[in-house]
């Protein structure tokens, strides 16, 4: 009870409730009691740290408060990954340190294993304790600078150009303009925050996206890097008109880091359950086609890939190139985009034509 | 007005927990750190934590006895959130290419490191406040972090009258002191 008046003294103390009587009575009583001056300190730390966690929960109350109102108004972007997108965002960010510990484990638990059997035979031979003590010591220490280094050599992934930023999808697309203008598709950029495009030889560029439709699944991305060399020529026109029926068509993408020849023919002239604005094409595609071009014969591009029928293989459906005519109609007359008109690349046999064309085929990366 | 009262005014209504004034300085600096973040290889979310986390900073600063203003707020708040992001990229391993600094910068590693205890120490008292159960951690909250008077809480809490909370209250305080400082103490 003693102890209870005494807390209640230093808290009036603390908050300035006390006489001046009173205080000079309690520092008297500090200075001749060490006991008591010492739990007063205690005390006084004590109550300072109460009342900073109570300070920051009225603060973290008002930032709250601060930030959902700024979001309502939408100064405050809010943007939260759901479901898939969300798990392989989580993946990317530990895929990293996932390999490295795994690394460092297998390779740890060998040596630790094979230095045991050498220290076991060795007993048999010597038993003298401080060498053995030493030993585990030296072990222990090798293993400590073995595990730094594998540290050091695993977390900088070697790539051959320096990455932009670390993407968490992949997808194609294709120049439209010489000035670096992309044609993808817009669910490949829809939830992406930052762009790059990266070429056959592995050069990459930021992009934005300077017009996305969903209804028309289109996307046309505007290189921003200055270090990108506008073309003086692209070897394909787009095609305004419908392509015929049973054409013979081919695409190149990125459904792995390298680009991926891929020929098929045109199979129905509407997509999945009769979409007028796209083509059904048979084409073995795989994730990371999305966005590439189907290119004629005649070398021009008729249509965009974007989607397949999970169930069924090579049903793939791309949409239609006079759809590419309609979002130039729509955009931003600030951007100056001037289709080509006639390729370069007609009569040429397929293996020149892919030559001709792989340079303004893009891997399409973001997060 | 000159720009630094003005700038002295916001951070004395940050020290107090001031809607208004937090408001203000998030307006006028949000956007400079969403592109940060967003430029190296963050998240809106990432944006989000980092500006708050840095406002706390800044908040800690602010309401410090020893408070000087030794440069804009909007210098401050960038340069507590590169530290914070970098170190948080550090730790997650996700990028480590060096950042382009557009923004002016000043020293903030020191008031970072305090910040780093202010956080364990916090820490250390929810947990204490988590451990000590009820009616002692609402009783305590009620009279600390809500600031109600006695009276109310022994209404509210149904003890007799004030004194006997007040008692009461002591009681649980001293229970907090104990577990607190049995965990402060380890980690020192």
């Amino acid at each position: 009870m003693d102890d209870i008046l005494l807390l209640d003294a230093i808290e009036r103390y603390k908050n300035g409730e006390m006489t001046a009587q009173e205080k000079t009575f309690l520092d008297e009583l500090r200075k001749n009691n060490p006991d008591i001056d010492q739990l007063a300190v205690e005390h006084l730390f004590f109550l300072q740290q109460l009342k900073h966690t109570a300070d920051l929960k009225t603060l973290k109350h008002s930032l709250k408060e601060v930030e959902s109102k700024l979001v309502e108004e939408g100064v405050i972007a809010k943007k939260s990954l759901h479901g898939k997108a969300k798990v392989i965002y989580l993946w990317n960010l530990t895929r990293k340190t996932m390999a490295v510990a795994a690394t460092i484990a297998v390779i740890v638990s060998i040596f630790t294993a094979g230095m045991f059997t050498a220290y076991n035979s060795k007993k048999s031979e010597k038993v003298i304790t401080p060498l053995v003590y030493n030993k585990f010591k030296q072990v222990d220490a090798k293993l400590k600078t073995i595990e730094t280094k594998l540290k050091l050599a695993a977390v900088p992934v070697p790539l051959p150009v320096k990455p932009k930023l670390e993407a968490n999808f992949r997808a194609t697309g294709f120049l439209i303009d010489v000035g670096g203008y992309i044609v993808t598709n817009a669910h490949v950029v829809n939830s992406a925050k930052n762009l790059i495009v990266e070429n056959k030889k592995g050069e990459q560029f930021f992009a934005q996206a300077v017009y996305i439709s969903n209804t028309t699944d289109l996307a046309i991305l505007k290189i921003s890097d200055t270090s990108f060399r506008t073309f003086t020529l692209l070897p394909y026109s787009i095609r305004r008109s419908s392509a015929e029926l049973g054409e013979q068509i081919f695409t190149l993408g990125y459904p792995r880091e390298e680009v991926v020849y891929g020929e098929g023919y045109l199979s129905a002239k509407s997509g999945y359950s009769g979409d007028t604005a796209a083509y059904q094409i048979s084409i073995s595609v795989n994730p990371g086609n999305s966005g590439g071009p189907v290119i004629n014969k005649n070398g021009e591009v008729i249509g965009v890939i974007s989607s397949k029928e999970t169930n069924a293989d090579g049903v793939v459906f791309a949409i239609k190139s006079k759809n590419i005519y309609k979002a130039l109609e729509e955009i931003n007359r600030d951007e100056q985009i001037k289709l080509p008109l006639k390729g370069t690349i007609k009569g040429l046999d397929r293996v020149q034509q892919i030559k001709k064309i792989e340079d303004c085929v893009f891997m399409v990366k973001g997060n | 007005m000159s720009i630094n009262s003005k700038e002295q005014l916001l951070l004395k209504g940050l020290a107090d927990s001031e809607a208004t004034a937090i408001e203000t300085i998030y307006r006028e600096n949000y956007g400079i750190i969403q592109s940060f973040i967003l430029k190296n290889n963050g998240y809106y979310e990432d944006a989000r934590d980092i500006f708050q986390e840095a406002m706390i900073v800044l908040y800690e600063k602010a309401a410090s006895d020893s408070f000087v203003l030794t440069c804009q707020i909007k210098t401050y708040l960038y340069s507590v959130c590169r530290r914070l992001w970098l170190k948080k990229l550090q730790q997650l391993q996700r990028y480590n290419q060096p950042f382009e600094i557009t923004e002016e910068t000043v020293p903030v590693d020191e008031e970072l490191e305090t910040h780093e205890k202010k956080n364990e120490d916090i820490t250390l008292m929810e947990q204490a406040m988590d451990k000590i159960g009820e009616p002692c951690k609402s009783l305590l909250e009620a009279y600390y972090f809500q600031k109600k008077s006695m009276p109310e809480i022994a209404n509210s809490f149904g003890y007799t009258n004030a004194d006997n909370a007040k008692t009461q209250k002591y009681k649980c305080l001293v229970r907090l002191k104990k577990i607190f400082f049995a965990q402060y103490k380890n980690g020192e």
